[in-house]
């Protein structure tokens, strides 16, 4: 392991961190741009239901009509008639590991993905490019009736299922890039989870972008059944182009009475990625819903995982890291909207700023009138690295009830010369020492993640901070 | 020549301020060195001027390890060529373990004995290492896994500094009022640890206030230090006759008088 990894680091540092990619052999490119045809196109290619093409067409006029949202960052530079808006990678999803096509292949073996799919994973649904071209379930899981597929397979094998639920919690019009989500989706996971099952090892998605110009537009559906629980990870890494790079996914999480689900998302877009995300969950009677949401790379992350506490003693929590460097900017937090009484949620956010970027909580806590015995709590920390880098906190609270407990704390802290002696003085370099602190600072969250993700989340912390100080 | 030399060191803060004003002193190993002075005196000054920090000055003198100087080493070049400042106030690292911590420190030094190449210990090893030390100076099992110095009360910090040292291995260990806000059973195991380490491979420069310390390390070497300077030098008896009379004597007049 020791050894994988050190050969792993060597080559992100030879190849400009995760700057590879593999010469384009795609099998299906639509046109550049946004049109109704290329919309119908997507549609047809995939052969799906009506109601489906009505779907994306009726949310392609949404988008049209909806402005630029003028806050969060600047979002004024995309050239969305300069995007690839559906790319089909190979012919069919592969079964196993020997099916895929070698070009493929090597990329994940280079970001280590088998190693870890021996280890942990239940089943791996990767998204390359625009499809997920592999797939791959654990029998025990299919024998308890767990339905884990890319979301394409998903609406053509289980329709009636998809239909109840798509669009439902993040409505086609909620906002300008759900919208475009919604027109053009292609990819992303479906998870159904019968009553009182409780899968054991964490379901885990890797992808990546690895087409200059292309968006990526996967859409999530979980369903948790009542009493049962899912564990849901996703992963990705993006290689690095001049031309700036759209990804703009949605995840819908409905979680039943009783049930949990956590949703784990570890982030390293390449610095040219605007990454726009819609996530949303809503909680039934003592279910609990968990966001671990760690944003690195990427030129402007804007994503907010909310959750609807939707029934008696339901309870949410987000935890969020923000890594914003040079010329980043992490506009992240949570939301966290409690409509039912006793409900309570806990919101942790960390970020760190260093060579000028720019990190931003913004969170919504809101009760809604009868909610009462509701509880939050919302904790803001941020840790900034260098004069040049800024943070900001933007909590927005609305409470229709008086009978609540809210809370926020928000702290901003620098490291400081006499941390650094003291961990200097014991041998470690600058650079170690604050990488040191600072993976001291995101613990919180890290200790959350499967074991693997945290050693690369550390790894990846080592490897911004390389430099960085001094 | 002894492993440590200190030649007329003078030593500024960064307003200028010279707080030491001329200091020679030699250390080897299998020597402990005690420096006694008043709050105020620049004991702790020397101390992390010692050990590199870089709010501090050095405006004349030269600091030798083995007969070469390192004044233009950083800190954690110093650590890896064996010198180790136990803190008076050790800070607080949230977020990482102990172990953790010891484990990267114990690599950061291995590697840099090893030219320069990874030499990472092996983790059963360490561990033994770790339960052993722990074990001498009484320190829970559990704090293995706390998070380095974050809520520690005074005793477990000072602990902690020693076990850090019991684990690095320094050649050259300077204790920065090693012995403040200890109980006489704390201190007693913490000098006990120190004791214990010095010999052919360490010897100490035990910085304190007190003499009390100085019951349960011996020192080779006292030397009294007054206003930036050693102003008296002499074996075990000098701490003895500190503590009897207090350093009055060895403070000069003021100027003109009251102050």
């Amino acid at each position: 392991m020791a050894t994988s990894e050190t050969q792993v680091v060597a080559e992100i540092g030879n190849e400009y961190r995760y700057g590879f990619h593999d010469p384009e052999n795609y099998f299906f490119k639509s046109q550049k741009g946004l049109s109704k045809e290329v919309v119908e196109a997507i549609s047809a290619h995939k052969s799906e239901p009506d109601w489906m093409r009505k779907f994306r067409l009726k949310s392609l006029e949404y988008f049209e009509r909806r402005p630029l949202p003028r806050w969060g960052g600047n979002l004024e530079e995309i050239d969305f008639d300069n995007i690839y808006y559906y790319i089909k990678p190979t012919e069919k999803q592969a079964k196993s590991w020997e099916d895929l096509p070698p070009d493929i292949k090597q990329t994940w073996d280079r970001l280590g993905i088998p190693e870890a799919e021996r280890k942990f994973l239940a089943g791996v649904g990767a998204q390359y490019e625009s499809e997920v071209v592999y797939h791959k379930l654990k029998e025990d899981l299919e024998a308890q009736g767990v339905l884990f597929l890319d979301m394409d397979s998903g609406l053509r094998e289980h329709e009636d299922l998809v239909r109840q639920y798509f669009g439902t919690i993040i409505p086609q019009n909620d906002n300008k890039f759900a919208a475009l989500n919604s027109a053009v989706w292609s990819g992303g996971s479906f998870i159904y989870v019968p009553p009182g099952v409780k899968v054991e090892m964490p379901l885990q998605a890797y992808f990546r972008i690895n087409a200059e110009n292309m968006g990526q537009f996967e859409r999530t559906l979980i369903i948790v059944d009542e009493g049962a629980y899912v564990h849901y990870v996703e992963g990705c890494t993006a290689p690095i182009y001049t031309t700036d790079s759209l990804h703009s996914a949605v995840v819908e999480i409905v979680v039943k009475a009783g049930g949990r689900c956590r949703y784990t998302t570890i982030q390293n877009w390449s610095q040219n990625v605007y990454n726009l995300v819609t996530k949303r969950a809503v909680a039934y009677e003592n279910a609990t819903m968990e966001w671990v949401d760690g944003n690195l790379g990427s030129k402007l992350t804007m994503k907010y995982p909310a959750i609807w506490l939707m029934g008696e003693g339901a309870h949410g929590e987000v935890l969020s890291i923000a890594f914003a460097g040079e010329g980043q900017h992490q506009d992240a937090g949570g939301k966290a909207v409690h409509v039912a009484p006793n409900t309570s949620s806990v919101i942790t956010s960390k970020s760190i700023s260093k060579n000028g970027g720019r990190s931003s909580y913004r969170g919504l806590l809101e009760v809604a009138k009868g909610a009462t015995g509701s509880k939050s709590k919302v904790v803001c920390d941020a840790l900034i690295l260098d004069e040049d880098s800024r943070t900001d906190t933007y909590p927005y609270i609305r409470i229709d009830e008086n009978n609540v407990d809210v809370g926020h704390e928000a702290t901003v802290s620098k490291i400081g010369e006499e941390q650094l002696f003291y961990l200097m003085s014991r041998g470690l370099s600058e650079a170690e020492a604050a990488a040191m602190i600072v993976s001291g600072f995101v613990e919180p969250i890290t200790k959350e993640l499967p074991l693997e993700y945290a050693v690369e989340m550390n790894r990846l912390i080592q490897l911004q901070m390389e430099g960085s100080v001094g | 020549m002894a492993l440590l030399q200190i030649n007329d060191l003078h030593v500024a803060t960064e307003d200028g301020t010279e707080i030491v004003r001329g200091v020679d002193l030699e250390v080897d190993t299998n020597q402990v060195h005690a420096i006694m002075g008043p709050n105020g005196s620049g004991k702790s000054t020397l101390a992390y001027a010692l050990m590199g920090h870089p709010a501090y000055e050095i405006t004349g003198g030269d600091v030798l390890l083995d007969g070469e100087s390192i004044l233009e080493a950083e800190a954690d070049e110093r650590a890896q060529r064996g010198l180790f400042l136990a803190f008076q106030y050790p800070h607080a690292v949230p977020g990482v373990t102990v172990a953790s911590f010891l484990r990267s420190s114990v690599n950061a030094v291995r590697k840099a004995k090893n030219g320069g190449e990874d030499d990472p210990v092996k983790i059963p090893e360490f561990r033994k290492q770790l339960n052993e030390a722990m074990e001498s100076l009484r320190v829970p099992k559990e704090m293995a896994g706390r998070y380095l110095n974050d809520g520690f009360s005074g005793g477990e910090k000072k602990r902690v500094e020693i076990l850090q040292m019991a684990m690095l291995r320094p050649r050259i260990a300077i204790l920065d009022e090693t012995d403040s806000g200890l109980d006489i059973d704390a201190l007693r195991i913490v000098a006990g640890g120190v004791s214990k380490l010095v010999g052919p491979e360490m010897g100490a420069l035990v910085i304190t206030h007190y003499q009390r310390i100085l019951d349960y390390i011996t020192p080779d070497f006292v030397h009294v230090f007054v206003d930036g300077r050693i102003v008296e030098e002499g074996g075990p008896e000098l701490a003895q006759k500190l503590e009897a009379e207090g350093y009055e004597a060895f403070i000069p007049e003021p100027v003109g008088g009251e102050a």
